[in-house]
């Protein structure tokens, strides 16, 4: 029992990441019909902006670590960091092209992120000692204590809030309602005086923010990174994208924390070889057959 | 004489088409006579492409029952049938609303893949016609006979070689008609076939759904809403209204029908008498 | 382009502030992942700064774009427009004849002054500029003169020919006059870029012709090699019987990772077989007992000549025995050769013999509009597998080549990047166009393999730059690249399969590419 709610805490610190990289995918899908492939990879480099950051900070002797941590947390917003290469080559301009265009232009670019970093930063496992650390003993039976992390309660708390400002976003300001314009019809929403390259752009950059966000907490989280993680958490944030249903921010939150759930359920009682290999059958498996999620619209097909 | 009774090459009974809470279609039968140009009406949402739909195999009726009967042989439950069974076994045909060609193939290619099932018979499960063998080279021959004749038929040759979707709107109309034909059916269903079309395309097109009526003998189905073409060349007319057959007749019943001018003009049953006075003016 | 009439000065100024608002985005995106490196130490991870990197990334993204602003993007006659002209039969002007004469003249001279200061690599560069100018201004030449010849066909036959007799040729140059060739280096490239255009051709039927798009490809390549290899380590079997028997499970395994994704189009269809793909490597990995699970297979053995083997001795007659010849290790790398010639021909023509046939045009009427296809009687559901058998069956057959040429295999050969590299070249080469799938396998797998080997990049980039490191990020830069140039692809025109009359290819933007 105690292992159990052990597994449901560390499931929903995990989920909690996968559903903020979800957002940017749900909003991108949502909006031109493509999956970011490079998604992933943003988180990627966000990771390691925030060890990069975390590092120069020390070496600086800023060494209070709720500052440094609020420093941190900024540069990713303040500076879109890979948002803004995503911004530049992605096919935001040119969203009429054949879809096979905007996969292998995706691709792309996460090939091309995966290896600058690779290239940049060196293809070895990158550690990072401790930031924060501590926690509470949440409850106890026998020997065994559940233990709630701080850095869990962080990534809770920030993903709580970082979702709370984006829900406000999307329904509150001009850029949502654009947004929901092109999300429906694009050509209509240009007619009507909605600048579409410009908000696609800001769709990509505030997805990528988030994603660079996830990243760190990652960082926080596990303690390691190396240019490869994006992939695997890039599959498996898409699919909790999907299993939410696209276009639905809760969904994507919701999704989230199911993915995550099941993969630390599986790894803590089935085999961690097959890891992901639960993580792709969910993927083929939600796709295949709740195709429109959760919480997301039903598809019609017009004859 | 109500002729389409007594030989229908397609029985629908009971006919209901559920989306969710929507009635779609509400309990409509009727018969489409074997050598008729028979035209279903109805305002808009009224639930004709519904209909079309459900006969064609790209919707399953929730409930109810559609009979195509052969001249000779079996009759077919199309509700049973897979929607590509529809044509390949049941020959009914049918074109789209919104045009559905082939836009980058050929004119002729477009009328090849209509002939698909035969050839593919006749290159003996393709392995065959790799190596060369059985007697796929005559069916080919055969089958770009069948499409040159159609292409003469809706004026066409010339253009064959060009891509579909370079055509004019008016030749598309025409060579989608012409596809459907290619599959040679018993049943051609046709979804709005002159929208769009101009008067001079309109008249041509009368006279190619007249020429297929008399010469191959086989049933023509079609939802349109210009009145006049409906008047001018129907044999028997049915009229929807919010997913219910309201009148079923020759276009001169239809025309007279009090509820038919109602549905049309939208007006509640106790002004009609007026209504029908101002529409006779 | 510019609109007309605004001054000279005012578009530097715009050209300026456009380019500094780039340099500062580049700035703040490279200044610490760039600018900093991370190396490991007895502490821990520590800072290595790394300023002049910095600058120079930064300086190359400024003066890159203000360059790009002032001559391409808002010039009234950007200078790419004289370039592009060469691969046209539009009439040059004089301002084109000033660009590219000016261009050939800039070459000759930066010939010249680097073979003066000892700068061999910069020389290269200057001869591949002039080599480029020349051999545009050459195709227009021949264009100009014989407007009428069949270029694409001449293209394929020469091309077919060189493929036919350039081993036998460089070896018989080699053996009689001793030249010195890098021979073995040249055929093993070759026989690398044929397989990846005989892997091309395959993906090519399914994405280009049926128009699913399938992000999985290299499962089937796998399972061609792991049938190959475990039926020819454990049962003895022979290449020629392990080759069908290959390519035949692979087709089974296309049929069934086909039914599940039935419903699936564009973007879910490709994740999805992404997602088949990565477990199939997956269970590869950790099904030790018979795949001996990364460790691999090894000791597959080559193919023989007809029962005759390639090597120096054998309880047999050898092949070099048999023919009386010196015994050379080329001679199995030039049978190889010819044998994945052979399969990725044999792919090619029963592609191209299929698109005539019903198949084929019902797999292109479905990549067109698979509603009108089910209209037209047309059962896409068998339609659609056929096209991921047929498919998957030539990638198990390159998959069984590649696993006997190899004589190793282990799931480190079939990761997700192969896949994404087969459908790079499929996409960049024009989907739907054999011939562009094969110039795109040679531009792309080629060029990069060849990259790993060229020693004069160090001039420019110091000692310590080691080439293969940087190949997969020039890699991806040219799939965005290329794409950005040309989001059809190299060849974007369709051939009609059948005609009337006279058969004109169909421009590209009309092709569907099957439904997103």
């Amino acid at each position: 029992m105690a292992y159990f709610l052990q597994q449901l805490i560390n499931g929903i610190a995990l989920g909690s990441i996968y559903g903020l990289i979800a957002i940017g995918y749900t909003m991108v899908y949502g909006i031109i019909g493509m999956i970011n492939f490079a998604h992933g990879d943003i988180f990627m480099v966000g990771a390691f902006i925030a060890l990069i950051a975390f590092l120069a900070l020390m070496a600086l002797g800023v060494t209070m670590i709720p500052l440094a941590l609020l420093i941190v947390l900024v540069v990713p917003w303040r500076s879109p960091p890979s948002g803004a290469g995503q911004w530049n080559a992605s096919p935001t301009g040119r969203y009429a092209n054949p879809f096979a265009w905007r996969l292998i232009t995706a691709i792309g670019m996460s090939i091309v992120l995966q290896n600058f970093i690779q290239v940049a930063q060196g293809a070895r496992v990158k550690p990072l000692q401790p930031v924060i650390t501590g926690g509470y003993e949440f409850f106890k039976d026998g020997d065994f204590t559940v233990i709630i992390s701080n850095i869990q309660i962080l990534i809770v708390v920030t993903t709580l809030v970082l979702m709370t400002a984006f829900w406000l976003i999307i329904s509150r300001t001009a850029l949502g309602r654009a947004q929901r314009a092109c999300e429906q019809d694009r050509l209509m929403a240009a007619l009507s005086g909605v600048n579409v390259d410009r908000t696609i752009s800001l769709t990509f950059v505030l997805g990528a923010a988030l994603a660079a966000v996830a990243g760190l907490l990652y960082l926080l989280y596990y303690g390691v990174i190396d240019f490869f993680i994006g992939f695997v958490v890039g599959i498996k944030a898409f699919t909790a994208a999907v299993f939410g249903g696209i276009g639905s921010l809760p969904g994507a939150m919701l999704g989230g924390l199911v993915i995550g759930l099941i993969e630390t359920f599986w790894s803590a009682y089935f085999t961690i070889e097959y890891k992901d290999v639960a993580a792709f059958s969910m993927l083929a498996i939600v796709l295949i057959f709740f195709p429109t999620g959760l919480l997301g619209r039903p598809e019609v097909e017009k004859v | 004489m109500i002729s389409w009774h007594e030989d229908p090459v397609l029985k629908v009974e009971h006919l209901t088409m559920r989306f969710g809470g929507l009635v779609a279609i509400d309990d409509v039968s009727f018969d489409v006579g074997r050598h008729d140009i028979t035209a279903l009406i109805g305002p808009n949402g009224a639930g004709k492409t519904t209909v079309f739909n459900c006969i064609t195999g790209f919707y399953k009726p929730t409930e109810g029952t559609m009979e195509l009967r052969q001249p000779e042989g079996p009759a077919f439950r199309l509700e049973r049938l897979d929607d590509h069974q529809i044509n390949a076994s049941a020959r009914v045909a049918r074109t789209f609303q919104n045009i559905r060609l082939f836009a980058g193939m050929t004119v002729l290619e477009n009328l090849m893949v209509a002939q698909h099932n035969g050839l593919s018979r006749a290159s003996a499960l393709t392995v065959g016609a790799i190596l060369g063998l059985g007697n796929f080279a005559r069916a080919e021959k055969a089958a770009v006979e069948l499409a040159r004749h159609w292409l003469e038929r809706v004026g066409l040759v010339s253009r064959a070689d060009e891509p579909a979707g370079d055509l004019p709107y008016g030749d598309q109309r025409r060579l989608e008609i012409a596809r459907a034909m290619c599959t040679r059916p018993l049943l051609l269903c046709l979804d709005e076939p002159a929208a769009g079309l101009n008067a001079r395309e309109s008249d041509g097109l009368n006279e190619l759904l007249y020429s297929i009526r008399e010469q191959e003998k086989i049933a023509i189905f079609l939802i349109e809403h210009d009145m006049s073409v409906v008047m001018a060349i129907s044999d028997h007319i049915i009229v929807l209204d919010y997913g219910k057959k309201i009148a079923d007749g020759t276009p001169k019943a239809i025309r007279d029908d009090a509820s038919v001018i109602a549905a049309y003009l939208g007006v509640p049953d106790e002004e009609l008498p007026d209504a029908v006075s101002e529409v006779r003016l | 382009m510019a609109e007309p009439g605004i001054s000279f000065s005012q578009r530097v100024k715009t050209a300026l502030w456009d380019s500094f608002l780039a340099g500062l985005i580049a700035f703040a995106l490279f200044s610490l992942v760039l600018g900093l490196r991370t190396e490991d130490n007895v502490t821990g991870l520590t800072l290595q700064p790394r300023p002049m990197l910095l600058a120079t990334a930064v300086g190359i993204v400024f003066f890159g774009r203000l360059l790009l602003n002032l001559f391409v993007w808002q010039a009234e006659h950007p200078l790419t427009a004289s370039f592009a002209k060469l691969f046209t039969r539009e009439p040059f002007d004089r301002r084109d004849v000033t660009v590219l004469g000016g261009t050939a003249a800039f070459a000759v001279l930066g010939i010249i002054v680097a073979m003066l200061l000892g700068a061999p690599a910069y020389a290269l560069i200057a001869t591949a500029v002039l080599v480029f100018v020349g051999l545009g201004l050459l195709r227009r030449a021949i264009v100009y003169a014989f407007p009428d010849l069949p270029y694409a066909r001449i293209f394929v036959v020469a091309g077919i020919l060189f493929a036919l007799f350039f081993p036998l040729t460089t070896y018989a140059l080699e053996s009689a006059f001793h030249l010195g060739m890098p021979l073995r280096y040249w055929f093993d490239l070759s026989i690398l870029v044929l397989t990846y255009v005989m892997l091309g051709w395959g993906l090519n039927i399914v994405v280009g012709l049926a128009g699913l798009l399938d992000l999985g490809y290299v499962a089937f390549y796998a399972v061609g090699a792991y049938t190959f290899a475990l039926l020819a380590t454990h049962f003895g079997l022979g290449f020629w019987i392990c080759l069908p028997i290959a390519g035949l499970a692979a087709a089974a395994w296309g049929i069934i990772l086909g039914f599940p994704v039935l419903r699936l189009r564009g973007d879910y269809l490709a994740i999805v077989t992404l997602a088949f793909g990565e477990i199939i490597r997956i269970v590869l990995l950790n099904w030790t007992e018979v795949t001996n699970g990364p460790n691999g297979i090894s000791g597959i053995p080559k193919p023989t000549f007809f029962g005759l083997p390639f090597a120096p001795f054998a309880d047999g007659t050898t092949f070099a025995q048999f023919f009386g010849l010196k015994y050379d290790a080329l001679h199995g790398i030039i049978f190889l050769y010819y044998v994945i010639l052979a399969l990725a021909l044999l792919t090619n023509l029963v592609t191209l013999r299929m698109r005539r046939l019903p198949i084929g045009r019902a797999w292109e009427a479905m990549r067109e509009d698979e509603i009108a296809c089910r209209s037209l009687g047309i059962n896409t559901t068998i339609t659609k597998l056929t096209a991921f058998a047929t498919g998957a069956m030539f990638g198990g057959l390159a998959g069984g080549f590649f696993a006997t040429r190899q004589g190793f295999i282990s799931p480190e050969s079939f990761t997700f990047i192969e896949s994404a590299i087969i459908l790079a070249i499929v996409v960049l080469g024009g989907m739907g166009s054999q011939l562009g799938v094969a110039i795109a396998a040679v531009v792309l797998v080629g060029g990069f393999e060849a990259l790993r080997h060229t020693d004069g990049l160090q001039t420019f980039f110091g000692e310590g730059f080691d080439p293969a490191l940087y190949r997969m990020l020039l890699f991806g830069i040219a799939m965005v690249g290329i794409m950005v140039w040309r989001p059809r692809g190299l060849i974007s025109s369709r051939a009609p399969t059948i005609a009337l009359g006279d058969a004109r290819p169909i421009s590209a933007d009309l092709v569907n590419e099957g439904r997103a």
